[in-house]
């Protein structure tokens, strides 16, 4: 009879297609919607995990996201080397800074500033010269590939060239992007591009500029405090949370192993953003989208085979056959919506991959995406079944 | 109610031979103000081997009996035997499953499935009884060409006539070879011609194979193809007649029969 159950699911094509597209746009709207919220809220933190091979954040205690700037004094970094288990303590700068192109263009850059020494935190991935270069004088690494703003440079000027004095240069005329040799000018400060960088992409508008941390202090405002935070690795057989205890416990600055300041990042723009809500009305929307029509279109399905249901249990189809019929109906439909609604998330996904969309499908997405279309379906068929079960098999003879 | 043939009292069916004993049987619908007595003491026997006609006016209470001594409704009091089951000991399983292996039914409304082919629809009671969907179809094909309906099994039931239809019903009730067939005005959508074709196909089969058949009708035109005509009024069964289906002159009323006495 499961044969024919599908087969009357199937048959039935105006409400087959209609349940089949509820569901699947309950499933594309919260999946699609997921996806954008988490490669959202990934951003937020992506710098943490872009910086490799350190133990150890430490910060200011008030301080709740990794962006936000609230920075250390110089002396910061000499009270956490003095911490035992501390191998080495680096200092970072970030700051956005106004840099200027050699057409007059002003363009706001997020300027990271790495330890002189240890070149630690470096860029992930560079995509032409060499973390070293930044030794050169007024050396800076450019942010390449981004989805936001790039640099982009006149056309007409080769890299390192300047406009010749009287030259006029069309600022809507051609560009092509930063190149090594471009020379720039951060707060006035010249800067030479000796390297181009590929970063993940964060909420911090403008270009990521990579150089050391000397002349980050250079190139930003003066100020009595500038560190922004301090990269820690820990010693070989130190643990780095009982390391971070004591660094909090001896500096009185809050120290975090890279996981956990992610999640007090993401916790940050969780409950103080509403960023949260309007995923989750948008995720609900999708849910009662699937439950209002597909839900609907289910239940009049069953309502019109109700009479044959009738007969077959007259015929003596047992209620456990008839309600499995219902629920495969129901499971069917769920898993094709379901994958037409994964499929084009993902193609959205693919489209969207690169693109100024944060979009990131993590796996336990389209298991949500199933998990709501399970209930939409389970809802949808528990209203069918009843009627299936209330059935009384000695209406068959009754008039239509 | 008049039969155009002659009729003889039913005591002549013989009591190995029956294949449904209702005894006294009662049905109330509702409760208080607006209940409804629709079998008041019911007697009613079938037997096997023959086709038995319900009739009588609307609301009388046939489609109430048929569905009891079917096993689809429950009888409040009184004595219901059908194929050597008693209906009213069994628990709502057993009677589904009974009534999947004994009884086919033939419903006024076809209530054929649109989205299944016409094979498929005659198919269901052997599938039911889980048998595979290819040799149940197979068999299906092989009855319905015995029904005229040669070559139809593939098209939708909706591309048939209302005849073929209840061909492909009445192929429906018969694909599991029941012992009893139940129908509800089996010929009211059919011209006079069909009814009567699409009767004496039934009782022919009931014949050949032994099966008992209760037909519930107000179709005159078919009264001529029963064994037996069991008159209905009022919750009961007043008058039961033997039609000599040989016999063709035109006949007057049978003689008035008690169910009180009609014990076998
Ligand atoms: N499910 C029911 N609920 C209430 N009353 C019913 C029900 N089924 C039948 N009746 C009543 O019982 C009486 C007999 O009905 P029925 O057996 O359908 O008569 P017939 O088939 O002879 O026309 C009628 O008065 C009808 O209204
Ligand atoms: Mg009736």
């Amino acid at each position: 009879m499961f044969r024919y159950a599908i087969k009357m699911l199937f048959g039935d094509s105006a409400k087959f297609y209609g349940i089949l597209l509820g569901l699947g746009f309950a499933s594309l709207l919260i999946a699609q919607q997921a996806s954008i919220f988490v490669g959202l809220m990934s951003r937020t933190f992506a710098f943490i995990g872009e910086v490799g091979h350190v133990d150890i954040w430490v910060f200011d205690p008030t301080q709740s996201y990794v962006d936000e700037p609230k920075p250390l004094r110089e002396t910061a970094i000499d009270r956490v080397r003095g911490v035992t288990g501390v191998a080495w303590a680096a200092p970072l700068y970030k700051g956005l800074l106004v840099a200027t192109l050699p057409d007059g263009k002003r363009q706001i850059c997020n300027v990271i500033g790495i330890d002189d020494d240890t070149l630690a935190a470096g860029p992930a991935e560079i995509v032409a010269g060499s973390l070293a270069d930044l030794r050169q004088p007024d050396a800076v690494m450019v942010q390449v590939a981004s989805s936001q703003q790039n640099m982009m440079f006149p056309a007409e000027l080769a890299p390192g060239a300047m406009p010749a004095p009287g030259q006029r240069i069309d600022p809507k005329g051609p560009k092509r992007p930063v190149q090594i040799g471009d020379i720039i000018e951060l707060n006035e400060h010249r800067a030479h591009v000796v390297g181009l960088v590929k970063c993940a992409e964060t909420f911090t508008p403008g270009p990521t500029v990579y150089t050391v941390y000397s002349r980050a202090l250079t190139y930003a405002p003066p100020a009595r405090r500038v560190m922004s935070e301090i990269l820690v690795k820990a010693t070989d057989g130190t643990d780095p949370v009982e390391l971070c205890a004591r660094i909090r416990e001896q500096t009185g600055y809050e120290a975090l192993v890279p996981w956990d300041y992610s999640t007090r990042t993401l916790g940050y723009w969780m409950r103080e953003t509403g960023i949260p809500i309007n995923f989750g009305i948008a995720i609900a929307l999708g849910f009662f989208v699937g439950v209002a029509i597909a839900g609907q279109m289910f239940y009049n399905f069953t309502l019109d085979n109700l009479r044959y249901f009738g007969a077959f249990k007259a015929m003596g189809a047992s209620t456990g056959t008839l309600l499995g019929m219902v629920a495969l109906q129901a499971l069917v439909a769920g898993v094709l919506g379901l994958g037409l609604g994964l499929g084009a998330v993902s193609a959205f996904g693919l489209n969207a991959s690169g693109g100024k969309l944060a979009f990131k499908m993590l796996w336990q997405i389209p298991l949500i995406a199933a998990g709501a279309v399970l209930i939409i379906c389970i809802l949808a068929s528990v209203v069918s079944m009843w009627k299936v079960v209330r059935l009384d098999p000695a209406d068959v003879f009754k008039g239509a | 109610m008049n039969a155009p043939t002659t009729m003889t009292s039913l005591s002549s069916a013989s009591p190995a031979n029956t294949a449904i004993r209702l005894r006294a049987v009662e049905k109330t619908f509702g409760k208080g103000e607006s209940a409804v007595r629709a079998l008041r003491g019911v007697d009613f026997d079938v037997p096997a081997g023959e086709l038995t006609m319900l009739v009588g006016p609307s609301g009388c209470g046939k489609t109430t009996l048929i569905s009891i001594l079917a096993g689809l409704l429950s009888r409040d009091t009184g004595e219901c035997i059908v194929l050597g089951h008693d209906l009213s000991a069994m628990r709502r399983d057993q009677l589904s499953a009974w009534r999947r292996d004994n009884v086919g039914f033939i419903f006024q409304q076809f209530n054929l499935v649109p989205q299944l082919t016409v094979a498929e629809n005659v198919s269901v009671p052997l599938v039911l009884k889980g048998e595979s969907v290819a040799a149940s179809v197979k068999r299906a094909n092989e009855l319905l060409e015995t029904l005229g309906l040669e070559g139809r099994g593939k098209s939708s039931p909706l591309k048939l006539s209302g005849g073929q239809q209840q061909r492909v019903a009445i192929a429906r009730a018969l694909i599991h070879e029941p012992r009893l067939l139940v129908c509800d005005e089996p010929t009211s959508a059919l011209d006079a011609e069909l009814g009567r074709r699409v009767m004496k196909l039934i009782r022919d089969r009931s014949h050949q194979l032994d099966r008992a058949v209760v037909v519930v009708t107000h179709d005159d035109r078919i009264f001529s193809l029963a064994d037996t005509i069991a008159h209905m009024d009022d919750g009961l069964i007043r008058r039961v007649d033997r039609v000599q289906a040989a016999a063709v002159s035109a006949g007057g009323h049978g003689p008035l029969h008690n169910p009180d006495s009609n014990q076998t």
